[in-house]
């Protein structure tokens, strides 16, 4: 690094603080990474649902075009209003970027304590099609049908994502859940691309399991897995589930990963609107989520610092928020970890 | 721990002398052995139970063994078995043997206890949950097509007739075994005109429970309430797929898939199995596998057909067995051999006396 001290590039990264806690704990984020002196300059743009020429639903345009200029995004919390006639906003942002697969890495965080120790995997999740196609029909009074889409293109991209990843950070295993002893045609289509992509791949190894054995094994000893690829539905399970082991939406990181190399990194929780504002929030979730974005940009010491920073604050118990078990406020938190990461400069 | 049917169902005459037939489906892996197992303990405590073995093989395409066991079961009402093995690998024509039993059987309603046991180490303790899962339509119609090379479509059915009809059994379920609460599991906030129906059917019957409180979880987020809070939960409802993913979570919160058995309930017909409906494939024949959801299964059948003498005295065997950690088997983190803890139980059951007639 002491050689390129002259030549600092600064990498443009679009900010979509979001609702409720949104605003501040990006803003915690923004202070850590400035502490960190790490190269990234924030454009801060909004996204609401505005109605574009032809009656669709869109993003706003100085949005749009700051994410296709800088590739990446980093998200906060977006409130989806009821009966507010548009789609929630995480769809439309998932639309307009063709966001096909959402990634969560679950580590344990040592320190905050679950029942679960030592998890350390990660879910990639088809985000397009499945079950998630929102095609139902009442076919007649008291009878509705709701459609699963699986199709070849879409199993191909996510299956491919999932072995590249898992080749790209170093991970050993890959493994495929699916249902196809029951659903033989769509989890069978998903599986054989699954397989043929993993030839491919003969560095990493390839497993399949039942969406049902998954479940049973990673309640009871999660250290077995590594990296899982599945469709939507049991992604959105799964993601959860494995949230939940290591201590919550609170301070699970996930990232979005979009075709044309747009990624868009986002904290999973909640607006909090009950807390908002009263610098009360949490921004574990959104600065893992930030953390992920560097290690996505090949910016791997700042991600490590700014990790290391984190994890040892919260191991430290002396300064945490409520949610953490402590009673410190946000900017406490984050002033904490600002402190430590310019001590290790 | 389950003592007694949830939902008192009038089971089959007994004939020929107090005695009842039950159509025994061996299935593979583990199942052929568990359930040998199952009738040398009936043997030793005289049960007065004769099995009617039905072989389906998993591997063959045809469809006889299957009506084989469908009319067997439908003669004799009551079944026990072990799971069949599916080859995903064959083409959809080739439906699972289990679905088709539970399909053709109308088997509606899956039935699973999931409870802390006493010396069973978990991560969780003091869970007490009865699923309650809709167990014939939903994600396993087995309605697929491929209209487009490339492109599937699969369909879940939800239907206002079966969803109502689970969300009864639950909640007469709750109010006879004094449960208070009743948790619909569903993703209606996507799937909103399916598990939409469901939540609405489900909201309908609870009207008529006023005793029992309702209420709603999105999947994605019970699960995650599940291993970090699992005591929050009393009796949950909810279709199929979502059935099978909170069955398997929380059987591995009370100890795994060695433990926990489970029933389907039709109106007609009552089959028994373990509650994760595992093959076992990998450790077949080695007399390693956990007996114990095998075994409070053929309690469960016991209880159904209203002889709970034996379904007591079998079950606190069972448990007290359970309790041994030297008896544990692998799955269970011991070195316990299959036998090892069927013997134990039947020794328990003999420690305890000779049993008169009456106290049968």
């Amino acid at each position: 690094d002491f050689t390129k001290s002259w030549i600092i590039i600064l990498q443009t990264v679009t900010l979509i603080p979001g609702d409720g806690i949104g605003p501040e704990i990006s803003t915690a984020v923004m202070k850590i990474f400035e502490a960190a002196k790490a190269p990234i300059q924030w454009e801060e743009r909004n996204v609401t649902a505005i109605k574009g020429p032809g009656g669709k639903w869109m993003i706003p345009t100085e949005a749009k075009d700051s994410m296709d200029k800088s590739k990446i995004g980093l998200k906060g919390p977006l409130k989806t209003p009821i009966a507010a006639g548009h789609p929630s906003m995480n769809l439309l942002l998932r639309k307009t970027f063709d966001l096909y697969a959402n990634v969560r890495p679950c580590v344990s965080i040592e320190g905050y304590k679950t029942p679960y120790t030592d998890v350390d995997l990660v879910t990639i999740r088809e985000n397009t099609e499945g079950e998630y196609s929102g095609i139902e029909h009442v076919i007649v009074d008291g009878v509705v049908q709701s459609i699963k889409l699986i199709t070849e293109e879409a199993s191909q991209r996510i299956a491919e994502y999932a072995f590249e990843y898992a080749r790209n950070n170093q991970r050993a295993s890959v493994t495929a859940v699916h249902k196809a002893n029951i659903m033989r045609m769509s989890d069978g289509l998903f599986l054989r691309k699954c397989r043929e992509v993993a030839e491919n791949f003969k560095d990493i190894k390839f497993t399949e399991m039942y969406l049902d054995t998954v479940c049973l094994n990673m309640v009871q000893d999660p250290t077995q897995f590594d990296v899982l690829v599945m469709p939507n539905l049991y992604g959105d399970i799964l993601s959860d589930l494995c949230a939940g082991l290591i201590g919550g939406l609170g301070v699970t990181p996930s990232g979005n990963i979009g075709a044309n190399g747009v990624a868009i990194f986002e904290s999973v929780h909640g607006t909090a609107p009950d807390i908002a504002g009263k610098d009360l929030a949490n921004p574990t979730a959104l600065l893992l989520s930030a953390v992920m974005m560097l290690r996505h940009m090949g910016l791997h010491g700042q991600a490590k610092k700014i990790e290391t920073a984190c994890f040892d604050t919260i191991r430290d118990k002396k300064v945490l928020t409520k949610d953490l078990g402590g009673n410190s406020k946000c900017s406490e938190f984050t002033g904490e970890i600002c402190r430590r990461v310019q001590d290790m400069e | 721990m389950g003592d007694c049917a949830l939902i008192k169902h009038a089971p089959p005459p007994a004939k020929y002398g107090g005695r009842h037939t039950v159509t025994l489906i061996p299935g593979d892996g583990i199942g052929p052995e568990l359930l040998t197992h199952v009738r040398e303990l009936f043997r030793f405590c005289c049960v007065p139970v004769d099995f009617e073995i039905v072989s389906i093989d998993s591997k063959s395409t045809s469809d006889d063994d299957m009506n084989n066991a469908i009319t067997a079961i439908r003669r004799n009402g009551v079944a026990l078995k072990g799971n069949i093995e599916t080859n995903h690998n064959l083409p959809p024509s080739h439906i699972s043997r289990n679905n088709i039993l539970r399909t053709s059987l109308d088997l509606y309603a899956n039935v699973i206890h999931c409870q802390t046991l006493p010396g069973v180490r978990t991560r969780h303790r003091d869970v007490d949950i009865i699923i309650i899962r809709e167990n014939t339509e939903g994600e396993y119609s087995s309605l697929e097509h491929e209209n487009v090379p490339g492109v599937v479509e699969c369909l879940k059915i939800i239907t206002r007739k079966k969803s109502l009809r689970i969300a009864e059994y639950a909640f007469n379920a709750a109010r006879q075994n004094g449960r208070r609460r009743v948790t619909a599991v569903h993703k209606a906030n996507i799937m909103k005109l399916g598990d939409g129906l469901f939540l609405q059917c489900c909201k309908e019957v609870a009207a008529g429970y006023p005793e029992i409180t309702f209420d709603s979880m999105i999947v994605d987020n019970t699960t995650m309430q599940l291993v970090s809070k699992p005591q929050q939960f009393d009796v949950m409802v909810m279709p199929n797929l979502y059935g099978s993913v909170i069955s398997n979570v929380c059987a591995g919160l009370v100890g795994g898939p060695g433990l926990v058995p489970g029933a389907n309930y039709g109106k007609d017909y009552a089959v028994f199995e373990t509650a994760t409906r595992n093959t076992g494939k990998s450790i077949a024949n080695k007399n390693i596998a956990n007996p114990t959801a095998t075994l409070l299964a053929s309690c469960l059948m016991l209880d159904h057909l209203r002889l709970h003498g034996y379904a007591s005295m079998i079950r606190k065997a069972i448990l007290a067995t359970v309790s041994e950690t030297r008896l544990h088997t692998a799955d269970l983190g011991g070195q316990g051999t299959t036998s090892e803890v069927v013997q134990s139980v039947m020794r328990e059951i003999e420690s305890k006396g000779p049993r008169t007639s009456e106290q049968i």
